[in-house]
């Protein structure tokens, strides 16, 4: 790395940034403008500092089109930085930067959204299921999923801005490869354990027909699995909700 | 309940959980457990709130927010929600039937709103391109900025828009609810749950042994409720 060093006041500004990275988001540069706003205050310290020639033709070429996991984005940011102040040829970095979408979006997607992000939920809901107050829930939610959130964000800022180009070793790291099947294994068994308790938490008066109940959802939930892709249940259910208010009140 | 001075905290909350599901800083104060908790909260039930926001949670599992997809915004839905439930702490029999419908519905037009938003996002930036391809800090930071305080304004209009029309439409039907109170709570239990249970069998099947582990949990959870 033949780059200047970056202060911690730089990094950190780049990681407040990297919370808001998604505020500029749209369909035709995706995440691009954001990937600009949070490599901006390590690209001051390019020589001619901010507004200098280096510093607009390296903003202007981080500002276009990206697309990547939000999170993981933090990967792309940190590299492309340190990219920039090692004074990499451009041509350099915008094919690596073409590079980097790919894999971000994936190994983000599979291990949060498909992952982290359904296995606190489940968690949470089996807290609630076993009776936890309102702020135990809350507390095991926001407390679990933040702490992979934050860390997830922390780590790949600093994996991006430690190997630069040399980035990709990074995803190579056990966690990010074995870690969604792992996820997912538990987010099924707590999921399972989960249900039935948060429905019976929920019931209330309904309770006279949880065994009805019970049934109505094993069917929903296998009929649900078996038209994965085709139909979507929170709109089926609007549908539902909407004809069963109407009977309600017009019988 | 419907004056200004309660209507604008929802509304202020609902900004800021909806700006939450994608612009700053998907920390997942935005979902329904969170956000309907914290709507109650505001006016006294956070008991209730967490009930509705465990019941929107389970539709909330089936839609994860894969980057350019499109899916329901739950954080000022959830306010609606939770905000609904929580003005009629007596025991109304559709109370939570129609609370849990109403955030549905603002969730599908929140997730409509992220569209137009993304759009005009695109629209300004397609207007700026030549600033931000000479590397205009300005410009760029601009953009950011706009992007946000429009996310925070849209859920904030979007949450006092729906309160505003939803509060007395709530108490007509509620004052003509004729369904026995366990059957109104069944239905809506039902296909929550539904809803779940195959949100998440999409999500672990692919996991080896995970579909053996999700009727292991189903079979320990039904074994500790036979035990209560």
């Amino acid at each position: 790395m033949g780059g200047p060093e970056i202060p911690f006041r730089t990094r950190v500004a780049m990681f407040v940034r990297l919370l808001a990275i998604q505020g500029a988001w749209n369909y035709e540069t995706l995440l691009g403008n954001g990937i600009g706003f949070c490599v901006e205050p390590a690209l001051r310290l390019l020589p001619g500092g901010q507004g200098g020639p280096a510093y607009r033709s390296a903003l202007a070429r981080q500002s276009q089109y990206f697309n990547a996991h939000p999170y993981m984005a933090a990967v792309a940011v940190g590299a492309l930085a340190r990219a920039e102040l090692d004074g990499e040829a451009p041509a350099k970095i915008e094919r690596f930067r073409t590079a980097l979408c790919g894999p971000l979006g994936s190994v983000g997607d599979r291990l949060v959204w498909a992952g982290w992000l359904p296995a606190c939920s489940v968690a949470a809901l089996a807290a609630f299921g076993f009776g936890v107050g309102t702020g135990g829930v809350l507390l095991v939610f926001l407390g679990l999923y933040n702490a992979g959130h934050f860390a997830l964000r922390a780590w790949g800022l600093s994996a991006g801005l430690d190997h630069g180009m040399k980035v990709a070793s990074a995803l190579g790291e056990p966690v990010l490869r074995k870690s969604p099947p792992h996820i997912a294994q538990a987010a099924a068994l707590v999921g399972g354990v989960a249900l039935p308790l948060a429905l019976d938490q929920v019931i209330g008066p309904g309770r006279a027909l949880f065994g009805i109940v019970l049934a109505a959802v094993a069917l929903g939930g296998l009929v649900l699995a078996q038209l994965h892709g085709r139909v979507e249940g929170w709109k089926v259910a609007v549908g539902l909700l909407v004809l069963f208010v109407l009977y309600s009140v017009v019988r | 309940m419907t004056d200004l001075v309660q209507l604008l905290p929802l509304a202020l909350l609902g900004a800021i959980l909806g700006l939450d599901v994608v612009s700053f800083p998907q920390a997942m104060i935005s979902r329904p457990l969170v956000a309907a908790t914290a709507a109650a909260t505001l006016l006294g039930e956070p008991g209730r709130g967490l009930l509705i926001g465990a019941t929107l949670e389970m539709f909330a599992l089936e839609t994860l927010p894969f980057g350019a997809s499109r899916y329901p915004e739950w954080g000022s839905a959830a306010v609606v929600g939770g905000a609904l439930f929580a003005i009629h702490p007596d025991a109304s029999p559709g109370a939570l039937t129609v609370a849990v419908l109403a955030a549905l519905i603002a969730a599908w037009v929140g997730g409509w709103s992220m569209v137009q938003l993304r759009k005009l996002n695109a629209r300004l930036a397609r207007a700026r391109h030549e600033s931000v391809a000479s590397g205009s800090k300005r410009v760029v930071e601009g953009l950011q900025v706009f992007g946000l305080t429009a996310d925070l304004v849209r859920g904030g209009a979007l949450t006092a828009a729906f309160l505003a029309v939803a509060i007395p439409a709530h108490q007509y039907v509620l004052s003509r609810w004729a369904t026995d109170p366990r059957v109104s709570r069944a239905v809506v239990v039902a296909l929550a749950a539904s809803v779940a249970a195959g949100a998440v069998w999409k999500v672990v099947h692919a996991a080896p042994g995970a579909r053996w582990l999700l009727l292991g949990g189903i079979g320990v959870g039904l074994a500790l409720l036979a035990t209560r």
